[in-house]
């Protein structure tokens, strides 16, 4: 079997700029933000991102690097508003494929069994409708039994990507990941939706020899690269390894930008990891 | 859709349930009775899950769990079903959570930055979607919430900010947008009742616009009027918010929220 490990830069110098990229995890949850933090260091721009939004999407907007963003919301959880991603919509600095959570995961279902949309009630009567005029809706073609009605559904487009991005909390060279949290998110289907995927882990293993089954839910088959990141979900929450970095978070959330990026992110991953250790140091 | 985060606390074993003998309940607070009405909301529901979001809610619904609503389920915040005490008895990641909304055995209580008269609402942005004037959290999960099972909301300062004639962006589905929508719309769409810190509203009317239902002990009816930007139906004879039992206050303040979170953020 062909052994995918590659660093985070590798795995960001085959990206594009112009590219859309989806990116895992949930709000402020197992977030691939040191693949993040990688593309942050290179000079990929205008990017489409598809994303159950948290700091990630509000890094790479306070960068510039977002022209477009697909998201039914961005939000760090204990901060219920992500302020750059505030920030960027405030002042029209980013365009928004606004869709709900729903709409969102059948996209996905959708470019991953590679159909072009699903059928989904959500969205029906509501502004989403409005503020996405490309939207279009499908009527079944069979009579419900009970009304004798052939309802009309949104036609949720596939959400295929060129590339994603997600971190797990294991991994093997050839691209198997496993979750060892209570939610898996939707990152295998971010996997399976993308033309190419790359998979951080917070440690890379040999083998899963007493995994729980149902812990091994991203398949090598999806897999592009293999990135072995410890801490690279950090601050976002990446349990049980560990939990999110609340006071780092908070640090984030109220630091202006260019004093964040100087402060935290002006090296590589260990520089960064380094850096925020040491914060957390000052502090006691 | 993210539930609010509200740990159940373990009664530790040794403290007494009961007040030293035949000492009088302190009267219960606004926010006790926002928490009934909070609770009322998921009574005669059966076996579904109640998602509260919010410290009152989330403690209406451990209420009504451990009273007159039992089979109700309620998850961790995160991805677990689990028992009045805390313990797991299933799992609801966000992807199973989804389908449980679609299949309707649910009843959520939401937030609302705005609401109008036919129960649209708004948690996006304020102002123009185009370029906000305040971008808030999205429409997250509301479309799908209302079109699928049913949907309440709670509003913890009750002002002309909030209940407004129209609201800036349809995230959760009213009425009159239903209606206009048709069938696949309307198939499984209600909202049961919206609670504030002043009272209880539902859309029992002809044209299924607002109605005062209720008034909690110490507001007015000219309370309502001067904090709500339309006019809302109001009865000729408005009843108050139930009282709790004692037993229900013995609950709410010794077992399900001994820190008293509810009562941040709820104006008297």
């Amino acid at each position: 079997m062909s052994d995918k490990t590659m660093t985070a830069d590798e795995a960001v110098s085959r990206l594009r700029s112009g590219m859309t990229l989806g990116i895992g995890g949930w709000g402020s949850r197992r977030k691939p933000m040191a693949l993040v933090r990688a593309l942050l260091r290179s000079q990929v721009t205008d990017l489409t991102v598809v994303s159950y939004g948290g700091p990630d999407v509000g890094m790479l907007a306070a960068a510039g690097r977002i022209r477009k963003l697909v998201a039914a919301f961005v939000t760090l959880d204990s901060i219920p508003l992500e302020p750059h991603f505030r920030a960027a919509r405030q002042s029209g600095a980013l365009e928004l494929t606004e869709v709900d959570e729903a709409m969102f995961m059948w996209g996905l279902h959708a470019a991953a069994n590679r159909l072009p949309f699903m059928p989904v009630r959500a969205g029906i009567g509501s502004d989403v409708m409005r503020v996405n005029p490309g939207l279009r809706t499908v009527t079944s073609p069979y009579e419900d039994p009970s009304t004798g009605i052939r309802e009309t559904f949104v036609a949720m487009p596939a959400l295929r990507m060129d590339a994603a991005l997600v971190h797990v909390n294991r991994a093997d060279r050839s691209g198997n990941g496993q979750y060892l949290g209570p939610d898996p998110y939707f990152d295998d289907l971010f996997c399976e939706a993308a033309d190419n995927a790359y998979v951080s882990c917070e440690r890379l293993v040999d083998r899963f020899d007493d995994a729980v089954p149902q812990t091994l839910l991203v398949n090598r088959h999806s897999v592009t690269g293999v990135v072995e990141t410890p801490g690279g979900a950090h601050p976002t929450s990446c349990v049980p390894d560990h939990d999110r970095d609340e006071p780092f978070q908070k640090l984030y959330a109220t630091t202006p930008w260019p004093e964040f990026t100087e402060r935290f992110l002006y090296g590589d991953e260990k520089a960064y990891q380094s850096a925020a250790q040491a914060w957390h140091e000052e502090r006691r | 859709m993210t539930d609010a985060t509200l740990p159940d606390p373990v009664r530790p074993t040794g403290t007494p349930l009961l007040p030293p003998s035949g000492a009088p309940l302190p009267p219960p607070t606004r926010a006790e009775y926002c928490v009934i009405a909070c609770a009322e909301a998921w009574r005669d529901n059966g076996e579904v899950l109640a998602s509260p979001m919010g410290a009152v809610p989330s403690v209406g619904a451990r209420l009504a769990r451990r009273t007159f609503a039992p089979d109700l389920l309620l998850t961790d915040g995160e991805a677990m079903l689990v028992g009045p005490d805390g313990t797991p008895e299933g799992w609801l990641p966000y992807r199973r959570h989804l389908a449980m909304v679609t299949g309707g055995r649910r009843h959520v209580m939401m937030g609302a930055s705005q609401i109008d008269r036919f129960g649209n609402q708004n948690i996006s942005c304020i102002g123009d979607w185009e370029r906000p004037a305040r971008q808030l959290l999205g429409v997250r999960g509301a479309p799908v919430n209302t079109l699928n099972n049913p949907v309440s909301y709670w509003v913890p300062k009750h002002s002309t900010r909030v209940f407004v004639e129209k609201v800036d962006m349809i995230s959760g589905v009213g009425y009159d947008s239903a209606a206009a929508a048709g069938p696949t719309a309307t198939r499984y769409h209600r909202i049961p009742r919206v609670v504030s810190n002043l009272g209880v509203f539902d859309f029992a009317t002809p044209d299924h616009s607002m109605r005062l239902a209720s008034l909690h002990p110490g507001a007015t009816v000219a309370e309502v009027l001067a904090a709500t930007g339309f006019e809302p139906t109001i009865p000729d004879e408005v009843p108050y918010t139930r009282e709790p039992t004692p037993a229900e206050l013995q609950l709410i303040r010794e077992v399900i929220d001994p820190r008293g979170l509810r009562d941040r953020g709820v104006p008297g």
